[in-house]
């Protein structure tokens, strides 16, 4: 029982240490807004074009972040390595 | 609202289970809605006058903004698939509008996610093989053939991370409101969620269809125009 609660315990730092690329995904993405913003401001008749350019940017950005998310589910819910990892610390 | 996708029944056909899962069954319920509409669409087809009225100016908006929109990412050579990417975008759109009822939106589910972004992606090599024939295959090995190991990844990896962004925004939506749902007591469970189910699913929805109809075009029109 206690190697159990050991190797969850593993499993969630992990999965936050997954998640913990937020914080640069949402760097990135606020320098893409930044300078959206920056540019909408000098040419505001160009914003429609830039508005678009900022979305498909944003959301190339958000791909890491996404995947960040996806290890972290797999670790909580799919765990391929369990078997191993309850060997390795049990 | 449930983290898991929950299986309702199983069919055997010929020996082989077939698990009949939320998602299919969401999915049959959007589809059915969807033909109705389109039903109703061509139905009205018939009445169509010079000077549009009512319906039939609802409709020829629609379609008048999407091809608009094709035919700027695409070209106009190229804009003969849009029809297919209307497809994707109504759908898509009501995926996400349909887990603010509180069911399970089929697009958080990867096989749907996959599916359309492997029908992109085979539209991608069909079109790219009929427009530019072996121009297209000779993209594989630009700028030199060393580098068509590279070329393959970057190819393969565009239908894994394009149903991956879609898979990712509307589970993380999901898993937000479930905990939201599970965690709260039940008198704050009325009228606050209305603004989580506007954010993560009609925003964020609305967003990340966009994105993913217009990287989808992107591609098409990196392989097939010049």
């Amino acid at each position: 029982m206690e190697s159990l609660a050991k190797v969850i315990g593993v499993i969630h730092i992990s999965a936050a240490i997954a998640l913990s690329n937020g914080i640069f995904t949402t760097f990135g993405q606020s320098k893409v807004a930044c300078q959206a913003i920056e540019s909408i401001a000098r040419q505001p008749e160009a914003a429609n074009d830039i508005r678009s350019a900022m979305f498909v940017g944003l959301a190339m950005c958000e791909t890491s972040g996404i995947y960040g998310l996806l290890i972290a589910i797999i670790m909580l819910f799919a765990n391929p390595l369990l078997e191993k990892l309850i060997s390795l610390i049990g | 609202m449930n983290l898991n996708i929950d299986n309702l029944w199983v069919l055997n056909v010929a020996g082989i289970e077939v698990w009949i899962t939320e998602t299919i069954f969401n999915t049959w319920i959007i589809m059915a809605f969807l033909i109705v509409l389109a039903l109703i669409a061509r139905l009205k087809l018939k009445s169509f006058k010079e000077i549009p009225t009512g319906a039939q100016n609802v409709i020829e908006l629609v379609v008048e903004i999407f091809d608009n929109f094709a035919t700027e990412t695409l070209g106009e050579k190229l804009s003969y698939i849009s029809p297919w990417y209307f497809m994707v975008f109504v759908y898509l759109l009501s995926c996400c509008l349909f887990s603010i009822f509180g069911f399970r939106a089929p697009s958080a589910d990867w096989a749907t996610t996959f599916a359309l972004a492997f029908a992109s992606f085979s539209l991608m090599i069909i079109m790219g093989f009929k427009h530019r024939k072996g121009e297209y295959l000779k993209g594989f090995f630009t700028p030199h053939f060393i580098f068509f190991p590279m070329n393959l990844i970057g190819e393969l990896a565009k239908p894994v991370s394009l149903s991956f962004r879609l898979f990712g925004n509307m589970l993380s939506g999901t898993i937000i409101l479930t905990l939201y749902y599970g965690l709260t007591p039940l008198f704050v469970q009325f009228g606050i969620p209305v603004f989580l189910h506007a954010f993560f699913d009609v925003i964020f929805g609305a967003i990340q269809t966009y994105i993913f109809v217009i990287i989808s075009l992107m591609y098409v029109s990196g392989a097939a125009s010049d």
